[in-house]
Order: C-alpha cells, then structure tokens, then sequence
C-alpha cells in the first residue's frame, strides 16, 4: 500500500518532469514550426496573384515576383515601404503586420475605444511586367476564422485572382470557398462601380443572375454554407475598405 | 518447452511474436475489438494522413506501453489512471509538435485527430490490461503489435477511399483516362465518412468469413 506522501511526491515530480519536457520539445521545435507557418502565408499570397508554388519553393518566388510590401495608415500615407530587401520609408513590413490585431484596432476605434492607429499591408507583385496589388483579407466565417488574398489590378479596381483559406469550415459546404468552383468567379470582377464609388464583391445568395446587384460586383455564393459565404462578404468589405482612402490618392497622382 | 521456468526469454519467442502479429488478424483492435473506430473514420480520405496518422499512433502507443511498463511497480494503484493518462497525452503533445513543425501539410489535415489520439480507447485499454501487468519488452511489442494492427485497418480503408473517391493513390492519378472517357467518375460517396464505416463493415465481413471462430452465437 502506498502513503499519502508517496502519491503526492510521486504525482509531483511526474507533472514536473512532463513540464519540462514539453517546454523543452516545444522551443526546440518553434523555429521550424514559425517557418512553415511563413511559407504558408507565403503560398497564400502567391496563389491570389495565379502563381503556383511548392513549400520548397515559396520563398524564392517571393523574392522574384513580390517588388514592393507596402505599409499604410487608415488617411491612405504609406508608412512602411520595403523593396529588394531594404526600407524605402519607415521601418515596417507589410509581411509582418498581423492583421487581425489592426482590424480589431480598426473596430475599437470605430466604436469610441481606445486602440492602436491600424495599419494595412500590401503586396505589389510583379509578373511578366504587369504589376498585380495584394490585398490580405481576413474575417470570420461560421466555425471559425476565414482569410485570404485578393490581387488587384494596377487600375486597383478590376480582381485579377483571389485565394481563401479557412481553419474549420463545414466539409463540402463552407469549406469550399477555398475550392476553385467557388475562386475562379472573382477574376475580372470589380471593386469600384463606375462613378469610382467602392462597391466591395457581394457573394450573392441565390445567384447574381436572381438578384439586383450588378453582375461586376457580385458572384454566386455556395449552397447550404450561407453563413460562410457572408463572412467572405463581410470580409471583403471589411478589409478592402481600408485602402479606398489610399487607392484614391493613387489614382489622383 | 518451459516446464522449468527460465530467467530470461528469448527477444521473440512465439509469445512475442503473438504480441505482434496477433493484433493484425485474430485481435484486431478495430475489427475485432471495435476500439479507436472515430479515427478510423476520420482520417482515411486520403492515404498519406492515414499513413501518418498510424505511424503516430504506433509511436505512441508503444512507447506509453514501454514507460508505463517500465513505471508499473513505482505506480501508486489509486492513481494509476492519471499516470497513464498524463503518459499518453504527453506523448501525443509531443508528436503534435513534431508533426507541425516537419510535416505541416499532413497536420494541418490531420488537425484535432492527432489531439485526439489521447482519446483513443486502443491505448488506453493495452496500458490497463498489458503494461500494468508485464515486462518492459513484451509490452512494446504488443503496443507495437497493437498500433499496427490499427494502423494495417486505417491503410486498407484509405486505399479504397483514395482510389474510388479521388482516382488517386498517394496523391497519384492511378485510374487511366481511358476509364473516364468511357463514363467512369469519381465516386463522391466514398470521399464522405459514411463510407469508412461500411469499408469497415466489409473488412469485418471477410475477416469473419475467414475465421469462424470470430463469429458470435445468437
């Protein structure tokens, strides 16, 4: 028969041991682990712009086709400019901005709270000398967060690719916004209707063809993932929102 | 053979061996046991995760059966679920890590299953019914036996489920155009986890044909 004593040392040095083991296997391996969480977020960004990569890969095609990261402020002033490895202005990278910590801010300020002045990353791409802008999206979806990639045009308003990615959305459903069925609807849609005013993409329940909105700002959602397919909606607005202010300036010059 | 009993036993001798081979046919934890069948389910879409997912399961259930047996005569009884628990969840948590940070892909489609691992009845049940009871050796092996055993089930379902499903094998286009131009197409059904249960269902069917002695008595 075993003592109290020995239970309760035996149960403590156990979970002790077990800590630091597992301290210890989960620093050694966070290098890599934060790598591949890069190269994915990297894939993801090239896919938008129609550009396939491998994880092996990803990081050189980024050198080659990603000119410029592009940091800006919600007045549209670039705060952070990075190309070929140097800062042309301030001193962030668009690739580092988190950007669901800068939408929460965005959401803070909108409603009278104290919070960080957000910022917005953009990617310019280049490829076979056209000059493609990446917008990074991020939302929610119905099980959990979506996000993805939208490439602009260099007129910012005409959607030359997009990708989705999402962490837990309904198989067969949901989880086919991040399928090429559902993708290959945005290029050549656009942002801006005709007076320059910002119009987002709706993801139509029903069909675009069955509804009112016109069929440039508007593709078809996805049977039975309703939820999900207005979360891509309200992502969309909710982040390419952001860089109407700048787009504007862009144009204006 | 034995009728006096020796200090050591040979590395594999034929009770080793039954260790190890017997959960591949006669007690199978999942077609004959029906343990860990969630899992079975879950990851058997695609080959490659299932792959992964058995030789995780392999890992871990040999090496809580190899720690608790070694631990078994320090175990104090009154605790000794929370030992073997802490055991297997410790040991999961650290192929988690493993898998994210060298095979990101295979984990991120294996998501919660492998957390789920800590679940899993199979390893549970060889370390209260094995480990807790015998020597450090044969209770690697059975756990060895043990995650083979699961792991042959998951290869063969995922097989079926690739193939008929997505055409494919290990990610490969094995079904010739040829079929496809004749009408052949991809059967979305098997791609679904309903299917899993009837692969199973089919492998439990043959298997029991095999063997009478499987068979239950109405």
């Amino acid at each position: 028969m075993y003592s109290n004593g020995y239970i309760f040392r035996y149960a403590s040095i156990m979970v002790i041991l077990v800590a630091a083991i597992l301290s210890a296997a989960a620093i050694l391996l966070q290098p890599a682990q934060e790598r591949n969480v890069k190269i994915e977020k990297i894939q993801d960004i090239l896919k938008s712009a129609n550009i396939q990569s491998t994880p092996s890969t990803a990081e050189k095609l980024y050198e080659q086709y990603i000119v410029k990261e592009i940091v800006i402020n919600s007045a549209g002033e670039e705060i952070g400019v990075y190309a070929g490895g140097i800062f042309e202005t301030g001193n962030r990278r668009a690739f580092d901005v988190d950007l669901k910590t800068e939408l929460k801010a965005k959401h803070l300020k909108a409603q009278g709270k104290p919070a960080q002045e957000p910022v917005y990353p953009l990617f310019v791409c280049k490829k076979d000398n056209e000059l493609f802008y990446i917008i990074p999206l991020q939302g929610v979806g119905l099980w959990g967060p979506i996000w993805g990639n939208m490439a602009l045009k260099d007129d910012f308003n005409t959607v030359a690719g997009v990708s989705f990615g999402h962490k837990g959305e309904t198989p067969g459903l949901g989880a086919e916004i991040a399928t090429e069925i559902f993708t290959e609807q945005f290029p050549s849609k656009t942002i801006f209707n005709v007076e320059g005013k910002f119009e987002s993409i709706q993801v139509v329940k029903g069909g675009v063809a069955n509804s009112n909105i016109n069929p440039v700002h508007g593709v078809d959602a996805i049977s039975g993932g309703t939820i999900t397919s207005n979360g891509v909606s309200a992502m969309l607005k909710d982040c390419l929102e952001n860089y109407v202010t700048y787009i504007k300036n862009q144009k204006a010059i | 053979m034995s009728t006096e009993k020796t200090e050591r036993e040979p590395m594999f001798s034929a009770k080793i061996k039954k260790l190890l081979i017997g959960p591949l046919n006669k007690d199978n934890p999942i077609t004959v046991q029906v343990l860990g069948i969630c899992s079975a389910l879950a990851v058997t879409v695609k080959l490659e995760p299932a792959v992964v997912m058995s030789i995780s399961v392999i890992a871990v259930t040999a090496i809580a059966n190899l720690l608790i047996s070694l631990l078994r005569n320090t175990i104090p009884p009154r605790i000794r679920i929370i030992v073997q628990l802490v055991v297997i969840a410790s040991l999961v948590i650290l192929v988690d890590q493993i898998l994210k940070a060298y095979v990101y892909d295979v984990s991120k489609q294996l998501s919660v299953f492998v957390g789920l691992i800590i679940t899993n009845c199979i390893i549970m049940g060889r370390l209260e019914a094995f480990a807790m009871a015998n020597k450090p050796w044969p209770a690697f092996v059975d756990g060895i036996g043990n995650g083979l055993g699961y792991g042959v089930i998951l290869i063969i379902v995922a097989f079926f489920r690739e193939l008929l499903g997505s055409g494919t094998i290990w990610g490969l286009h094995v079904m010739p155009k040829a079929f496809y131009e004749l009408g052949y197409v991809n059967n979305g059904l098997m791609i679904l986890p309903p299917m899993a249960l009837i692969v199973v269902g089919i492998i439990i069917w043959v298997q029991r044909s095999k063997n009478p002695d499987l068979q239950e008595e109405n």
